[in-house]
């Protein structure tokens, strides 16, 4: 039985998509329950997987299901098949659970859109496809999904495709995710190069007798590829606009799951970078890049939703550091991307009500004084923010408590560097998301409920309050359930290895308390800044780093001149080359064959008789040569 | 008889019969000198097989009589055609497929 039971946990999500797709107007009525029953169906197979895992001894917990012949190519073989291990659980559950709960809230959020088949088909799609990359067996079958994620991404950012701005947010994503794609490709090719196979159980256990060339090769190719999916640094600069899409999708692919890919990729692909340490660094180095570069963009950003997208782009950057530093990493990375995945999705939930309330507005210096009309979403929302804050016990703090006690691991400069930038970048978070629940749900209102932009915000129906609520006790409990005696850590062993405790720079009392401090002081600034003193309904004059962060750190500019513009000049040269040498040249020889043909076409002349002659000439001539060659 | 004396006569109708092809405009009587060209050869075919002691010659002018039986109503067929449509059997007339 648990031969087919992987096989349908994606497959059923899958189906359902392309029953959606192709079903026609008769099932528009029903799409959104039967997307739901899917995603739901779906995530009772998981909860089935993992019992059955829970069932095992600790060193039994990694069944391969099913396999059968994908590509049979000569001394190729390749067979596909699902791994189950505590892993991929983890991630089947997380994408299950609370992608059923988004689906939920989406019923109620897409009731008036025309198309909502359409999104209930892409969203199950979605769901299959990123089940597929958490649950192949094979580097070749993560791709597929990690395709598949990147389709069903693309299409849901684009959804509202008649708005040039949002077709164009979608482009972009695509494009930039292609670079990424690019890198894992190669890596790929490169592993089947070295090693000869592409299956996890070959590569890692042909690692040890590979050269450290080849290891960081791969190692930097597959970080290119997670930078590409999980929008970190240098290829961060589609997330913010990837909130073009509605805000459940938001909540779910560009929060939750699909941007965590990234994370899971370099996990997974542990033993490599064990052997690796370049690749490694390079994995730490980015993701601190990132958090601090999220951070400081989601200071100023007055659009909740990519505020919250800034703030998902730093919090990626912090699973990319642990990630970057050893099995302990690894754990605490899994660990905080589950507990990123509870409250970033509530908190997106909570700002998709807040703009279903209010006419769409996303504008949060039209927001103010909402905690009193939509008390659900204020207290759910309250809890996310308390989770991502990382005040105890609130599940941000058990598992970011953990990254950076583990960044202030090791020895030299490093855990000194990684150790800070993390520490500080708990202070910017804490300020910013303090200012994003300060001016949406406190301070003085600055709405009117008469007027031009008149709105009556009013709390959402139960659709959407209940699934906030249950990510809520998520982002509340789940942190502590998982840290207390270590139960995430010993369950996650098998998969990422033993954890040795090494000698952290700082006292841990120290860093737990520095890491406390830091973030009391940056609520305290966005309390004074935010919800005592006024906020102004139009944006402040800033300082220079004011003005980069409004613009993106001026990611766009730099892409635009570091590769948009080159390649453009490239391009437009070959186009040169092309023409005035290539083309002019197979012009030519189609011209003289053309004129060549014309004239031969006058013997064409209508006459059969000169024909008849023409045939006889021949004959005469072939019998003669006949002839003259056998004498 | 020695059989050179056929092939004397089957190269003199060869050569009747381009010659009324190539000279003559009536597409019927074009077409008999198609014939007569195609019986020269038969008749070539025939003589050199009786003078092989092999079969293969006669079975291959069975096999052009059929051929030219089927060519005839074909041939006849569109010069018939051809008539109704342009009052002319004259193939010098009908020159219209060219470059």
């Amino acid at each position: 039985m648990t031969d087919v039971l992987p096989w349908l946990v994606i497959g059923v999500p899958l189906a359902m998509s392309f029953v959606l797709l192709l079903g026609g107007r008769a099932l528009d009525r029903g799409a959104p329950w039967l997307g739901v029953l899917a995603s739901a169906a779906s995530a009772v197979l998981g909860i089935v997987l993992f019992v059955d895992l829970l069932g095992r001894p600790a060193e039994d917990r990694s069944v391969t299901s099913a396999t059968f012949e994908w590509i049979p190519a000569g001394s190729f073989q390749l067979s596909a098949g699902l791994l189950v291990d505590p892993l991929s659980i983890a991630f089947v559950l997380l994408i299950t659970v609370v992608g059923t709960l988004i689906h939920v809230y989406s019923v109620e959020y897409m009731r008036h859109d025309a198309s909502k088949r359409r999104f209930f088909a892409y969203l199950n799609l979605f769901v299959a496809a990123m089940l597929l990359l958490v649950l192949a067996d094979s580097f070749l079958l993560l791709f597929i999904g990690w395709e598949g994620v990147g389709l069903a991404s693309y299409l849901l950012i684009g959804f509202w495709n008649h708005r040039p701005d949002y077709a164009r947010a979608a482009k972009k994503a695509f494009v930039v995710n292609r670079v990424g794609d690019f890198g894992l490709a190669l890596a790929i090719m490169a592993m089947f190069a070295v090693f000869g196979t592409v299956t996890y159980s070959g590569v890692f256990g042909a690692v040890e007798g590979a050269g450290e060339g080849w290891l960081t090769v791969i190692g930097l190719l597959l970080v290119l590829g997670a930078a590409g999916k999980s929008a970190q640094f240098p290829l961060q600069s589609w997330l913010l606009d990837a909130m073009a899409g509605p805000t459940p999708v938001s909540a779910l692919i560009h929060a939750a799951t699909m941007v965590t890919a990234g994370v899971y990729l370099v996990v997974r692909s542990g033993p490599i970078f064990e052997g690796a340490p370049v690749a490694a660094l390079t994995v730490a180095i980015v993701g601190a890049i990132t958090l601090v570069m999220g951070a400081v963009i989601g200071t100023v950003k007055d659009d909740i939703k990519r505020a919250l997208a800034a703030s998902t782009m730093s919090q990626i950057g912090y699973m990319m550091l642990a990630a970057g530093l050893g099995p302990a990493g690894y754990v605490f990375a899994i660990f905080h991307l589950l507990t990123h995945g509870f409250f970033k999705a509530g908190m997106f939930l909570g700002a998709g009500s807040v703009m279903h309330g209010m006419n769409d507005q996303v504008d949060m210096r039209r927001f103010g004084r909402l905690d009193s009309v939509m008390r659900v979403t204020w207290v759910t929302f309250a809890v996310g923010w308390l989770a991502i804050l990382g005040v105890p016990p609130f599940s941000g703090f058990w598992s970011k408590d953990g990254i950076i006690e583990v960044a202030f691991e090791g020895e030299g400069v490093k855990p000194w560097i990684l150790g800070s930038v993390a520490l500080i970048g708990a202070g910017i978070t804490a300020y910013y998301m303090s200012r994003l629940f300060f001016m949406t749900f406190h301070g003085r209102r600055r709405w009117s409920t008469e007027g031009e932009h008149a709105v009556h915000p009013h709390e959402s129906p139960w659709l959407m309050t209940v699934p906030m609520i249950v990510l809520a006790v998520g982002s509340a409990g789940l942190g502590w359930y998982l840290y207390a005696g270590k139960r995430f850590e010993s369950w996650l062993e098998p998969v990422v290895g033993a954890v040795e405790p090494e000698p952290h720079v700082l006292p841990v009392p120290w860093i737990i308390g520095l890491t406390l401090v830091a973030v009391a002081v940056g609520l305290v600034i966005a309390a004074r800044n935010y919800a005592v003193q006024e906020v102004p309904v139009t944006v402040p004059p800033t300082r220079a780093l004011g003005r980069a962060a409004r613009a993106d750190l001026y990611q766009d500019d730099v892409n635009e001149v570091a590769v948009v513009a080159p390649t453009r000049a490239f391009a437009r040269g070959l186009r040169e080359v092309e023409d005035d040498y290539l083309a002019a040249g197979v012009r030519g020889l189609a011209g003289g064959l053309g004129r060549v043909g014309a004239g031969w076409g006058r013997l064409q002349t209508g006459f059969a008789r000169s024909y008849a002659l023409s045939m006889l000439g021949g004959v005469v001539l072939v019998v003669g040569a006949l002839l003259v060659v056998r004498l | 008889m020695g059989s050179e004396y056929w092939l004397y006569l089957s190269m003199i109708l060869f050569t009747v019969g381009s010659l009324v092809v190539l000279l003559r405009r009536n597409a019927i009587i074009v077409f008999m000198g198609v014939e007569l060209m195609l019986n020269a050869a038969n008749l070539a075919f025939v003589a050199l097989a009786r003078q092989n002691g092999s079969l293969d010659g006669q079975v291959v002018a069975l096999f052009v009589m059929l051929v030219a039986a089927a060519e005839v109503v074909i041939g006849l067929a569109i010069i018939m055609a051809i008539y109704r449509t342009r009052r002319s059997a004259s193939v010098d007339d009908a020159n219209l497929l060219k470059y």
